[in-house]
């Protein structure tokens, strides 16, 4: 329990090192540019396929259930306040947890593992600062951004399967959508995984930068990241919903 | 605090451990301008270390590390910035930047560490691929060179800043004996048109022969040996004789 506890401190101490790194110079842009496409950008095909898969999916399962009650014409705003109320930033947090949680951790492994930060710290360069901060930022600045394209994906998906079911207009769809929505719907839950983005960028780089496991440890610290941010993910996805109904109390529906 | 003895490098009874396991014990030796040191020893005598300790990548327990006029184990990170201009480090394995282009790897130290304009940055990296004869490849990632070319990539980086002393982890591991030839062949010229005082740490006796003016012989972290290779061939000591022996 100790260790847990010993961890969970270290993480903490990583975390706010990052978040300092982010107020002192140098401010490694070119570096923030690069992950910035790498996590955003490379991670777009796999957000936009899935929401839509998804919006379309969860479409047909409601309009099963609600056609029993005839009222179908809340479709769209049961798939608009389910997309941007918990599936989406929830699934694009579990995405990004996969691709890019991976991806960070096996990468800064294998970088300690072939003395690549070795190489780093020898140029009198900060490795934390050039490696660390600009991974975990960029996670940070792109969760929301993605989220937001799942959303927008998904309620795309949802449409098409509706118009195959009812030829409901487009216009139609999204007045209904949004009918009744609030802003709060909208900003505080997209804002949150703003958080589920540090704790990506977090984890996945302090099991990679730490890990002292050569090559064994590459494959391990990919692994690890995937399985911690995720449960971590879940787990204040909870505490976040919380949070957003204390602190938006209009959004509670 | 000054360098007494006027030495490139000196370690003074540097001792270091990691946790329980005492790598280096009670270790001294120097190192002059433009001269070729070679540390030769068993697999995890502390030879890495070694190296690692001189470019302040480790500190040690105790003991004393100086490199030119200044006495690294308690520099800060700027005061340590500007003693690591002095220094080139080519590592075991070279550790290129894998996400970077040959070129780019070439100008990290270039553009971090120095305020030369695009077209001087240019410059230097031809001239310094030339001269390891990978004039042809700088566009060329990581991964698409060989183990002779990546070496001779990763002494082009530590060239970048015309060191006053080149740090060598290896620097024939992995390679056939022609390559491993050349790449010594680039390390003594390094040496004599430069007079960069060169460490290099090596299992390669034929290498460490050739390259070396004199040879430490580490074991179990005790510096058991030091000097010219003919002294060492008739060492009194069994394990640094045996280890110079071919």
């Amino acid at each position: 329990m100790t260790s847990i506890f010993e961890i969970a401190g270290e993480v903490s101490i990583f975390g706010s090192r990052a978040l300092a790194g982010l107020f002192q110079r140098p401010f490694e842009g070119e570096e923030l540019r690069r992950q910035l496409a790498e996590i955003g950008s490379k991670s777009l095909p796999l957000v936009i396929a899935s929401g839509f898969a998804l919006g379309a999916v969860l479409t047909l399962h409601t309009r099963s259930t609600l056609v029993t009650f005839g009222a179908t014409a809340w479709i769209p705003t049961v798939q608009a306040l389910a997309f941007f109320l918990e599936i989406g930033p929830l699934v694009t947090g579990l995405l990004v947890a996969g691709r890019v949680g991976s991806g960070i951790g096996a990468v800064l492994s294998n970088m300690r593992a072939t003395e690549q930060i070795d190489a780093i710290e020898s140029l009198s360069i900060d490795s934390f600062k050039y490696l660390v901060v600009p991974r975990v930022i960029a996670c940070t600045l792109a969760l929301p951004l993605l989220t937001l394209f799942l959303d927008f994906s998904g309620l795309l998906g949802g449409f098409l399967s509706e118009y195959a079911s009812s030829r409901l207009s487009f216009q139609l769809y999204i007045t209904r959508s949004f009918s009744s929505f609030e802003w709060s719907n909208f900003y505080a839950p997209t804002l949150k995984t703003a958080v589920f983005g540090f704790i990506i960028g977090t984890i996945s780089s302090f099991l990679g930068y730490t890990t002292n496991e050569g090559a064994q440890g590459v494959g391990r610290a990919a692994t690890r990241s995937v399985v911690i941010s995720s449960l971590l993910i879940i787990l204040l996805d909870v505490l976040l919903i919380k949070f957003i109904f204390f602190m938006f109390p209009e959004s509670a529906l | 605090m000054s360098n007494a003895r006027n030495t490139t490098v000196a370690f003074e009874h540097v001792s270091k451990s990691f946790g329980t396991k005492q790598v280096l014990r009670d270790v001294s030796f120097d190192v002059h301008a433009g001269e070729a040191l070679c540390i030769l020893g068993r697999s995890g005598t502390g030879k890495s270390v070694t190296l690692k300790l001189i470019v302040s990548l480790l500190k040690p327990d105790q003991g004393k590390i100086w490199v030119e006029d200044d006495e690294i184990t308690h520099l800060g990170e700027s005061e340590l910035s500007r003693v690591r201009r002095k220094m080139g480090f080519l590592f075991q394995d070279a550790a290129l930047f894998d996400s970077f282009t040959v070129y780019e790897n070439l100008a990290v130290p270039l553009t971090r560490l120095t305020s030369k304009s695009p077209d001087e940055v240019d410059f230097i990296i031809d001239r310094v691929l030339r001269q390891v004869g990978l004039a042809g490849d700088k566009k060329k990632m990581p991964s698409e060179l060989s183990g002779g070319m990546r070496k001779r990539a990763g002494l082009a980086r530590a060239l970048v800043l015309e060191p006053k002393i080149l740090l060598a982890d290896e620097p024939s591991s992995g390679l056939d004996r022609i390559t491993s030839s050349e790449i010594d062949d680039l390390l003594l010229m390094q040496k004599e048109q430069h007079k960069t005082a060169l460490i290099v740490v090596t299992h390669d006796v034929r290498g460490a022969r050739r390259v070396g003016d004199r040879i430490v012989v580490l074991d179990k972290g005790r510096l058991i040996a030091d000097g010219p290779f003919a002294e060492i061939e008739h060492s009194e000591n069994e394990v640094a004789r045996h280890l110079v022996t071919e």
